[in-house]
């Protein structure tokens, strides 16, 4: 796995020294007998884009829930700007932490402005008798949210597109209009989980431009993916979690050359020198298979029907 | 406005000579739809039968009477738009999106209005020999202008390949399947262009033009005497609608009551407040109040289902409370508490009295979703029902006087105005209902007033995102549980305020009248009816839903005990084929129809 050094990459390799906006503690997250998450500690700092990866199964979005109020978790905590994160997700998207989701969730019948609006809403104050009785201050924030909302438009490239339904949106720019949606919140740290599923590598590297653009705004970002190239170049630090327990964290080369990483995603190599016999299984267990699919095609083709 | 170029799918160039559903070549089809509509205009001035046994004065020579006023309309439809057809100069603004959809419409109304009132001339009066020349005349061009209009060309649509293996039943099957699409391309119409933007004040003339048609439409529908007159009311304005609808005109008069909003509702509740003075009588006036009611209570309903997606079984429930507490405050001899408030206070006491019994029943439950809130809210419908029709002195404490209900509920007095006595304004005799017809307007202005401007604006939006995504509503900060309270508790108070008025528009308040599903509206079963008929989300769809469901039950006395049942199939048949209500929200449109005939973009708002 090589990594494309980009400018990036050969800017200091430390981030600069932000302050600590997200402070994860010990979290452990059990559902039942089932340890998901065991332990982990996690921080990023302002300024910074953290990766987080592992194998399927690793325990990463059950962690991401435990950080986004959607869980409780059963041990640790996690700060946000010093502050042990409220339990209700959305009391914790008002504190500053808004996220994007793995399968889209947008509000498919709402226009891509009223998206973004609706993302607005920890930000605005304006209730139930404000809107029926329409006071200049009702104006004014309304005016205010829309210019805000076709700022965030603008800043992903989807404003020509404010007035269509989410739902009539390609693939990526959903992805897009997810990201702006989260960033009309004014969050200080932004969770983007998978944000480059189902992209193809042209859509990968504008959502790579896009996440810079969100971090040189002052927002820091923690990323989930599965994309390793994209992931290694986007990251301050990478942090690796394989059943649920994180494995090792540091810069991209760190984790890359880190065996324990590769065993986790490539398995363990056997301790005495397996090729031979592992071939001759292959070989053998490929040629019964030949054997066998003219009969087998036959009776595929039969339940096909 | 972004003009998306709508992606008409060309439906297969290949298949080459269009031609009708009828083997008669076109332009003669064409001749003999227009013809035929000028000749059922004739027609109409004739006898169509010898007795006027028959209601409606249908025996006179000279002009038309009854049904033969609806047909007279179908055939003037017909031939205004077959000559729009030929593109005569002058009438072409008639059929924006193509004349022969339209044509194929009105002639079908023209036809299905005048067999329907010569079967029924028939059949009552027992046989054919009671019609007259006329009769057989109007039903003879009115085949051949149906006829006619069915031998218009169209575009068919491209046959599915039929797989060899399909057999018998699957084979006829495709077969049908492929008849109807072919019926339904013929019916189909094209795409109406955007509409220039006209001076100000001639869309404004148009608009005008558009509510008197439909005050006169509903005027008309409300005054029909005799059941022929309904049904063939119904049949003429239903097909004339659709009519209208395939020619475009619908869609260009959506577009420009879009563009002047405001002084469309305003221009529609000016149209609702002439009503009574188009009425001789306060009979119609009643049926105008009770109309108005329901569909106040309906549009208050519309806010929790339409916006924020709680399906609310038991709304009736809240109207309940609403007029139990106006009518215990009211001075009513058989209420307990022996006070009488003001109307405003009593207004206040029952939206109150609603509220907070809506905050009751919604803070339990509205931690529930889906179908768990709809079962939730069933049972406490029906329990505000028992536990009223309970307390009456005997099973519980004595308050609503139990099944007899708080019966003489006394007229309002408004600044001196006696809503129980006839006045005269203009030389027009304004009686009792009448007097609450207004009253209950000013209601039903204060919900489309909150219906709109809520729905616009950030509290509406999380509504709307509450019910399309709630996890993700969530994650953007929004306190679901609170703003779900909250409309589940506007709704309420909504109900509430309809029912202070309902208490003395009815004189008693019994548990009876708060059914969830009964024969008369307005119950929880039919408010819902309303609201889906109509279409979720809009303003003018619960209106006209509920103007439907009272009318219909209300005027087809014959239909009796059937009534639910055919209520039920109309409900399944419009599911099936509009299931975005009658009046459909934009949004809701795309849902359903992806692609074909809905616009790609929204205005600003899209409420």
């Amino acid at each position: 796995m090589t990594t494309d050094t980009t400018t990036k990459d050969t800017t200091p390799g430390a981030p600069t020294p932000g302050t600590t906006v997200l402070d994860a503690r010990g979290v452990t997250m059990r559902f039942g007998g089932l340890t998901a998450v065991n332990g982990v500690d996690l921080t990023v700092n302002s300024g910074e884009i953290v990766g987080l990866i592992g194998p399927n199964g690793a325990g990463k979005t059950t962690f991401f829930n435990c950080l986004t109020g959607l869980y409780t978790p059963t041990e640790g905590e996690v700060r946000y700007k010093d502050q042990v994160l409220p339990a209700k997700s959305f009391k914790v998207t008002a504190a500053g932490i808004a996220r994007t989701f793995q399968n889209i969730r947008l509000f498919a019948n709402m226009t891509v402005l009223e998206n973004v609006l609706v993302g607005r809403h920890t930000r605005t104050k304006e209730g139930f008798w404000s809107a029926v009785l329409r006071g200049p201050g009702f104006h004014k924030a309304e005016a205010t949210s829309r210019e805000r909302a076709m700022e965030l438009l603008e800043f992903v490239g989807l404003a020509e597109k404010a007035g269509h339904l989410a739902r009539n949106l390609p693939y990526g720019e959903q992805r897009k209009l997810e990201i702006a949606r989260a960033l009309a919140s004014e969050p200080g740290l932004l969770l983007l989980d998978e944000p480059t599923a189902g992209m193809n590598p042209q859509e990968t590297r504008a959502t790579e431009e896009l996440v810079f653009a969100i971090r040189d705004q002052g927002i820091a970002v923690l990323v989930i993916e599965h994309d390793m190239r994209f992931i290694f170049n986007l990251c301050d630090r990478v942090a690796v979690l394989v059943q649920g327990e994180k494995l090792i964290e540091g810069d991209s080369t760190t984790v890359q050359g880190d065996e324990r990483v590769i065993a986790a995603y490539l398995g363990e190599p056997l301790a005495n020198d397996p090729g031979a016999t592992e071939a001759a299984e292959v070989e053998a267990a490929e040629a019964h298979a030949q054997a066998d699919t003219t009969t087998d095609t036959a009776a595929g083709k039969e339940n096909d029907r | 406005m972004t003009t998306q170029t709508t992606e008409k799918t060309p439906n297969t160039p290949a298949t080459g000579a269009a031609t009708g559903l009828i083997g008669i070549p076109p332009h003669l089809g064409r001749a003999l739809a227009t013809g035929g509509g000028l000749l059922t205009i004739v027609s109409t001035f004739l006898a169509w039968t010898w007795t006027a046994a028959f209601p409606g004065d249908l025996t006179v020579y000279g002009y038309p009477g009854g049904l033969q006023v609806l047909v007279l309309i179908g055939g003037a439809l017909t031939t205004l738009f077959g000559l729009s057809s030929y593109g005569v100069k002058g009438l072409r603004w008639l059929t924006p999106a193509g004349a022969d959809a339209a044509l194929r419409f009105a002639a079908l109304a023209t036809f299905a209005t005048t067999w329907y009132t010569v079967l029924a001339i028939s059949l009552q009066l027992g046989g054919l020999v009671n019609l007259e020349p006329g009769a057989y005349i109007a039903a003879i061009v009115t085949l051949t202008a149906l006829l006619g209009a069915l031998a218009l060309p169209f575009e068919h649509p491209a046959p599915d390949p039929i797989d060899p293996d399909e057999t018998g039943w699957s084979l006829a099957k495709h077969r049908a399947g492929h008849g109807w699409q072919t019926v339904k391309a013929a019916f189909a119409a094209g795409e109406p262009g955007p509409v220039r933007a006209l001076p100000s004040y001639a869309e404004i003339l148009i608009i005008v033009a558009v509510l008197a048609v439909c005050l006169t439409v509903f005027t008309y529908g409300i005054g029909t005497e005799y059941d022929e007159l309904f049904v063939g009311f119904l049949i003429t304005a239903g097909f004339g609608f659709a009519a209208a609808h395939k020619a475009g005109l619908i869609r260009q008069a959506t577009q420009i009551t879009a563009r002047h909003q405001t002084i469309t509702i305003w221009g529609a509740f000016v149209a609702a407040a002439l009503f009574p003075f188009t009425q001789t009588d306060d009979q119609y006036a009643t049926i105008g109040v009770y109309i108005l009611i329901f569909a106040t209570v309906a549009l208050g309903l519309n806010i929790v289902v339409g916006l924020a997606g709680l399906l609310d079984l038991g709304y009736v429930a809240f109207l309940g409370v609403g007029a139990y507490a106006a009518a215990l405050v009211s001075g009513s001899p058989s209420s307990p508490f022996g006070v009488h408030f003001p109307f405003w206070a009593a207004v206040l006491v029952g939206a109150a009295a609603s509220l907070i019994f809506g905050v009751l029943i919604g803070a339990p439950t509205l931690r529930l979703r889906g179908d768990y809130l709809a079962i939730v809210t069933l049972g406490f419908g029906e329990i505000f029902r028992i536990a009223v029709l309970n307390m009456d002195g005997t099973s519980g404490p004595d308050i609503t006087n139990g099944s007899n209900g708080i019966s003489a509920v006394p007229d309002l007095k408004i600044l001196g105005f006696d809503l129980g006595a006839r006045h005269d304004i203009l030389g027009v005799t304004i009686g009792r209902f009448a007097n609450y017809f207004f009253l209950m307007l000013i209601i039903t202005a204060v919900v489309v007033l909150v219906f709109r401007r809520s729905s616009d604006s950030r509290i509406g939006r999380a509504w709307v995102a509450i019910r399309e995504d709630e996890t993700a509503a969530l994650a953007m900060g929004i306190n679901g549980f609170r703003v779900k309270l909250i409309a589940f508790a506007v709704g309420a108070a909504l109900a509430g305020l309809a029912g202070t008025v309902q208490a003395h528009v009815t004189y008693t308040v019994t548990p009876e009248q708060y059914l969830f599903a009964g024969t008369t509206p307005p119950n929880s079963a039919f408010l819902l009816a309303a609201v889906v008929l109509g279409g979720m989300g809009t303003i003018g769809g619960p209106l006209l839903g509920a103007a439907l469901l009272f009318l219909i039950p209300n005027k087809l006395q014959f239909l009796g005990d059937y009534q639910l049942l055919a209520f039920g199939l109309a409900l399944v048949l419009l599911m099936r084929f509009r299931p975005e209500g009658l009046i459909p929200n934009r949004r809701r449109q795309l849902e359903f129809h992806d692609k074909a005939e809905a616009p790609a973009v929204l205005g600003k708002t899209g409420a």
